[in-house]
């Protein structure tokens, strides 16, 4: 038993093993608590109404299945959803970046502007929506609108802060190799500032997403919140479950694109015990 | 000879934002001249202004009170003609060694091309002809500075403003360091104005050396011409019976500001 143990206990060599584990275990007892039949009730009187709350295993892979092979409807939603996540950390990045540039470069502006900018931050953003959907109708734009708002500040106050703390001796060592005032813009503060956007970059990500869904979820005719929204009116835990798992799919997918477009561009950047290699 | 760089009657008062109503004087009455293609030095203890002094030549700070002169004419702005080699980190971590290099030439408009072919023969004079792909942290302390310098010279400026440049380095990599300055420095004849605390380095590479009093307030308190024959080796010439003589004469006046210089921090810290 024990040499078992000892060939099959986490180290670095099978993590991967044990982090698929955790998913079957999870998935397991899911399906061993819910599927009507299976166990004597535990908690509900009736045998299916474990498999009404909380939706089947089964059921929800057969129905992720069915949207990406039998109905093939699923493409259309996560299009749009990946659309007004796309726009929106694009639009969101350039907004804040610029703002961001702007304010850091004009103490006199960031003064006038920095009790509205702590305001709108501090407001629950979420709370926008219905007002966006009024404004922009209910198609792309208003979710763009609001993962924008979402975006905009968590790139805002990390560009304002890089370029507050961009060493002055870099920009005095530019300014006596004959930078102007565009040159010092173009060649110091924004590649400085940039690699503050990029370490915000997982989290923005993460937000234009968050917005997107959000909106599509508080009305819309199409994307992968309004399929959620949908199921839900008609108690079918099944389909929304499918849906969440879509999306969670679908963000640590968009998390790895970023991680990998981060190493690409970042590759100025010292890595922790990063070795020479001569 | 002509003058290169002229500071005349140079005083800086900075704000203090803790006692506004007593505000701190770095130098004060400083005049200081650097002729065409002489290496001066100027060494003083910690604190004493130095890195102010050489701001102001720089162009970089405005003086509160004297003026600046740069081959006669009044210096307004940044001084176009001076290159400085700061004594921090200096190059822009996001550009390649050669792109760093480069970055100066770019500035005043020199088409890619030219630019790079540039860069390229200068980070060969400095013995970094196979790094040019390198990013800062890849290379070590003294190969930075090397870029440093190489991105320096490469704008060929007729005034070299130094600070400290070699202090975060090693004793050998500072003495290899220090000749390649000479040697680069003996083929072009600029003026330099160079800041160390460390007398050995001041009297090893300079025409003249400065002496400053310890701050606040400081300025110059003596001035020893360099006698010692060209070329130098830095580790060499320490050993020459002039420059011992030259290292006493020298450090019987920066002694006391020395030992003034650190009651002054002692009593700062307090």
């Amino acid at each position: 038993m024990t040499a078992i143990w000892q060939r099959v206990r986490p180290r670095p060599g099978n993590l991967r093993w044990w982090q698929a584990g955790v998913l079957v275990a999870v998935f397991g007892s899911w399906h061993l608590l819910a599927t009507p039949g299976l166990l004597p009730p535990l908690v509900f009187s009736d045998d299916n109404q474990a498999a009404f709350f909380f939706g089947e295993p089964l059921k929800i892979f057969g129905r992720i299945g069915r949207w990406f092979f039998v109905t093939r409807d699923i493409y259309e939603h996560l299009a749009i959803t990946l659309l007004e996540t796309v726009l929106a950390f694009g639009l969101g990045t350039v907004l804040g970046l610029a703002c961001g540039l702007w304010l850091a470069l004009s103490p006199l502006a960031a003064a006038i502007f920095d009790p509205y900018i702590k305001a709108l931050n501090s407001m629950p953003r979420v709370i926008l929506a219905p007002i966006f959907a009024v404004w922009f109708g209910l198609g792309v734009a208003s979710k763009v609108a609001l993962g924008i708002t979402l975006v905009f500040f968590i790139v805002f106050f990390n560009v304002y802060q890089g370029v507050r703390e961009v060493s002055p001796v870099l920009l005095d060592n530019a300014r006596m190799l004959g930078a102007d005032r565009r040159q010092l813009l173009r060649h110091v503060y924004l590649p400085s500032a940039t690699s503050w956007v990029f370490s915000s970059l997982h989290t923005s990500v993460g937000l234009a997403f968050v917005g997107a869904v959000v909106g599509e979820y508080l009305g819309s005719s199409r994307g992968v919140g309004y399929l959620i929204l949908q199921a839900e009116g008609t108690f079918d835990i099944n389909t929304v479950m499918a849906g969440i798992l879509v999306l969670t799919g679908f963000a640590l997918l968009l998390d790895a694109a970023v991680g990998g477009i981060e190493r690409h561009l970042m590759k100025w950047q010292p890595r922790a015990a990063q070795t020479e290699r001569l | 000879m002509t003058r290169a760089l002229e500071l005349d009657g140079v005083a800086c008062t900075f704000a203090n934002r803790d006692v506004p109503s007593q505000p701190y004087t770095a130098v004060s009455d400083v005049t200081l001249r650097v002729a065409e293609g002489e290496f001066v030095a100027v060494v003083g203890p910690t604190g004493c202004g130095k890195s102010t002094l050489l701001n102001v030549a720089a162009g970089l700070l405005t003086p509160s009170a004297g003026s600046v002169r740069v081959f006669g004419g009044l210096l307004a702005g940044v001084n176009r003609r001076a290159g400085y080699m700061f004594q921090s980190e200096s190059l822009m971590p996001w550009r390649t060694a050669r792109s760093n290099v480069m970055a100066g030439l770019q500035f005043r408009g020199i088409a890619r091309e030219a630019a790079q072919t540039q860069a390229d023969a200068w980070l060969q004079r400095v013995g970094l002809s196979g790094f040019g792909d390198r990013y800062p942290h890849q290379l070590s302390g003294g190969m930075r500075k090397r870029i440093s310098l190489a991105q320096t010279l490469a704008l060929d400026p007729d005034i070299i403003l130094m600070d400290e440049p070699f202090s975060a380095l090693d004793v050998q990599t500072r003495q290899l360091m220090e000749n390649e300055v000479l040697a680069l420095w003996s083929a072009k004849r600029k003026a330099v104005l160079f800041i160390t605390h460390d007398l050995d380095e001041a009297i090893a590479m300079s025409d003249r050396v400065v002496v400053m009093s310890a701050g606040p307030a400081s300025r110059p308190i003596g001035e020893f011409v360099i006698d010692l024959a060209r070329p130098r080796d830095v580790a060499e010439v320490r050993t020459a019976p002039r420059f011992v003589e030259l290292h006493r004469a020298i450090w019987n006046v920066l002694r006391d500001e020395v030992l003034r210089g650190y009651q002054q921090q002692l009593r700062l810290d307090a």
